[in-house]
């Protein structure tokens, strides 16, 4: 058995071997690495840095060992992670298989399960996405109605999802279908997980107010699913449904966090750094409105970033309440739509531009904030609304009551 | 550096609990104030948290203390804020033992800080002299007079001003008005010629006063720390002090919150509880939100105040600024989530605002803070 410092230094020693230097180096939005049968590699390194990883299963530094995973205990996990943070090393591999699935499939899934989708996840060969919000079932999700009927060893879908991530890219799709017509909504739910090639499926991408199509309509006409491939018990998909939201709030909530260790010295990169280039001030922030409120979202914002701290330090103590993800996941949203809010007057109308030929009136740094302004207004709607994520602090953290007529209502 | 309560911490913060709920509710702030208590404070009560250690906490045991680190006073503030306690805590505690052990010399710490852990010596700083928190404008004045320096100037809201056995005054031996450099500390005597000192009575119904001193002459064993270089110990103190009023501030704006919850789950309007409806819901989670955030930078600000005591100053206004600008939301939110009774004063919640608005103001606002924190950060 290795000591805890033989493992740092080992992990250091590897690290220093096989981590090539160009991933040592902050990463852009297009060259993060998600994975799937016909990845993107921006550069050849980023390749060659998740096969590294992956072949060591620390692109899931604690899941077992068994599929692949790199079956740490969670202190060696806190050193790999160390580690790799000492040396500014890229994330090897981003992906919803890894952030959401996994889990929910370690913790709910069969043998046969895991050993045919955890190992693929690790590797980053196939890129999953995620059916879950339908056209008339949002924030009430448990509504949703795409229908799976048993049909021999099949099952057969129909109905229509919407806001799909990366839909037209995933290959594969875990899903939430109704398999009881006759139940109370959250009851005849099912989670099953299928091939985005099967016959059947269709992809439209949603075009943004931003620009982008990060999100899909997706169309399931008559698609035959292996039956095997329904997850944990038979209409008792909203279990999983839960845990696996559970996972992606925890995901989110980082979007409010800094990654860089506050020294204290101006970053010219920073909302005040590029408020004050703007104004062509030095020492102080000529404007004293915008210098208190983006004081003010500093600090919050420090506060957020000790709060997930102390959040994990409870946790490893269980001492942490589980629905601190809701409150977590609301508050780093908020954060970063203040945070854009925040760039946009720190460079005026510098910061409204939407196209430029030449760069010669906008820069692609200034285009890209009116861009992510525009994207980050989504922050507070996906993965549940934030006032879904106050209903839960109300209800499950702080024991408020229902209102009547809304507990004895009966959806479908 | 870890942001949960040690076994100790929990300990104590649970006898801190024990203690003020059986002696010291807010019903005791309250016999305070209708009793026009000559002291402010109840000096049997004072004897009892001496007794329980509360004093020497932060005073180390060379010098009578129990050295048990500011992680200690934390909790046991977070209680006294919880019910509102009227103690020489935060004066004397607090602030000016902080100040004579970091400041002091040998002598003056065997002449003080034994005294303080032991509750014979109550003492106070005296250092605002306008409405507002600038602590390097200072002009009250200290000349040299031989070996000896000679005081005049006014200052005003000095906690536990009237009933100090002894004072720290800040005053200006060099400089311009706003230099920091050029501050000193003095040890003055309550009874000293010269000093005349009125008590004010605020809306929080506890402690401050005035102080007028007029050509008050103390010798140079008086002089706490370097001659013109007083603002280091000063600055150092405060933060410390800053950080401390947060931790009250954080136990009054839990006490509040819990006091809205459990209205909420117990009133009755239109047949159904109140906190049934998701108007007042939200309200009341972003305050279970803002709270776990202010509680999060008390923490590591106190954990920081044991530990490599690094980027202190920044810490303290991320705490104190959070603190003031919560606990004002929550303060209100508790008069107006009670409705009518919470406009009465026979219900305890207005107590809390009115304490709150003291609190706020005290060692600086939030806006103070936001201001010191963007300069800290450069910009």
């Amino acid at each position: 058995m290795q000591s805890i410092e033989e493992f740092r230094a080992s992990t250091r020693a590897w690290l220093e071997e096989n981590c090539p230097s160009s991933m040592r180096t902050p990463m852009q939005e297009d060259e993060v690495v998600w994975g799937g049968r016909s990845p993107s590699f921006k550069n050849p390194d980023s390749k060659l840095w998740l096969e590294r990883m992956a072949a060591k299963g620390w692109t899931t530094p604690t899941w077992p060992k068994e599929y692949g995973g790199g079956g740490l205990n969670k202190e060696e996990n806190l050193v790999l992670l160390q580690e790799l943070q000492r040396i500014g090393a890229r994330q090897a591999l981003n992906s919803f298989g890894i952030s959401m699935l996994g889990p929910v499939l370690l913790e709910y899934g069969t043998h046969e399960q895991k050993a045919e989708h955890i190992p693929k996840i690790v590797r980053g060969e196939i890129r999953w996405c995620q059916g879950y919000s339908e056209p008339g079932s949002g924030s009430d999700l448990a509504s949703l109605n795409t229908k799976a009927v048993l049909d021999g060893d099949h099952y057969v879908l129909n109905g229509a999802k919407v806001w799909t991530s990366y839909a037209d890219k995933a290959d594969w799709i875990f899903c939430l279908v109704r398999t009881d017509f006759e139940a109370a909504k959250h009851s005849g739910i099912s989670f099953i997980l299928f091939d985005m090639q099967t016959k059947g499926v269709t992809t439209r991408p949603i075009l943004l107010i931003s620009g982008a199509s990060p999100f899909c309509e997706t169309f399931f006409d008559d698609v035959r699913v292996p039956a095997r491939n329904l997850v944990g018990t038979l209409n008792d998909g909203w279990t999983i449904a839960k845990r696996l939201l559970q996972h992606e709030r925890t995901m989110i909530s980082g979007f409010g966090l800094s990654a860089k260790a506050s020294s204290r010295t101006l970053d010219a990169s920073s909302v005040e750094g590029q408020a004050m280039q703007a104004r062509g001030d030095s020492g102080k922030l000529s404007d004293p409105v915008l210098r208190d409120e983006i004081a003010r979202h500093k600090i919050d914002a420090e506060a957020f970033a000790f709060t997930s701290q102390r959040s994990m330090q409870e946790a490893k103590l269980n001492k942490g309440p589980n629905a601190t993800s809701s409150m977590l996941k609301n508050y780093g949203c908020e954060l970063n739509k203040r945070r854009y809010e925040l760039l946009l007057q720190a460079l005026g109308t510098q910061g409204l531009g939407w196209a430029s030929a030449n760069h010669e009136d906008f820069s692609a740094e200034e285009l890209k904030v009116t861009r992510e302004w525009l994207r980050s207004k989504g922050n507070s709607i996906e993965g549940g609304t934030a006032e879904i994520q106050l209903n839960v602090i109300a209800k499950r953290v702080l024991g408020l009551p229902d209102m009547p007529v809304l507990a004895t209502k009966k959806g479908g | 550096m870890s942001m949960v309560l040690n076994e100790d911490q929990l300990m104590l913060k649970e006898s801190a609990h024990e203690f003020c709920k059986a002696n010291a509710p807010v019903s005791e702030l309250r016999r305070v104030r209708d009793t026009q208590d000559p002291d402010g404070f109840s000096r049997d009560l004072w004897q009892q948290m001496v007794a329980l250690g509360w004093a020497g906490m932060t005073i180390p045991e060379e010098f009578g203390g129990f050295g048990f680190g500011y992680g200690g006073l934390e909790v046991v503030l977070e209680e006294t804020g919880r019910n509102l306690v009227p103690s020489p805590l935060v004066a004397t505690v607090l602030l000016c033992a902080t100040a004579v052990n970091l400041g002091g010399s040998q002598a003056q710490k065997s002449a003080l800080l034994p005294s303080i852990a032991a509750g014979e010596l109550l003492m106070a700083l005296a250092l605002e002299e306008t409405a507002f928190h600038q602590p390097t404008r200072i002009a009250c004045s200290a000349e040299r007079q031989g070996t000896d320096f000679v005081l005049n100037g006014r200052k005003t809201f000095v906690l536990d001003g009237h009933v100090a056995d002894k004072l720290i005054v800040v005053a200006r031996t060099s400089g311009a008005r706003e230099d920091s450099n050029g501050i000193s500390l003095f040890l003055v005597d309550r009874d000293a010629q010269g000093l005349s000192v009125l008590r004010s009575e605020m809306v929080d119904s506890r402690n401050a006063a005035n102080l007028h001193l007029h050509n008050v002459l103390v010798g140079e064993e008086a002089l706490l720390g370097e001659l013109d270089k007083g603002y280091e110990i000063l600055e150092k103190t405060l933060d410390v002090g800053r950080i401390g009023v947060a931790a009250e501030m954080l136990g009054s704006a839990q006490e509040v919150f819990d006091r809205i919850i459990d209205y909420l789950k117990q009133r009755e309007q239109f047949g159904v509880l109140i906190g049934a409806f998701q108007g007042l819901q939200h309200r009341a989670a972003t305050m279970y939100s803002e709270l776990e955030l202010c509680r999060s930078a008390v923490r590591r600000a106190f954990a920081e105040l044991d530990g490599a005591q690094e980027d202190v100053p920044a810490l303290a206004s991320v705490a104190k600024a959070k603190l003031s600008e919560i606990l004002g939301l929550i303060s209100n939110e508790g008069v107006q989530m009670h409705g009518g009774i919470g406009m009465t004063d026979e219900f305890d919640i207005g107590f809390y605002l009115k304490r709150a608005r003291v609190v706020q103001a005290l060692l600086g606002d939030a806006a103070f803070h936001r201001d010191r924190y963007a300069s800290l950060n450069g910009f």
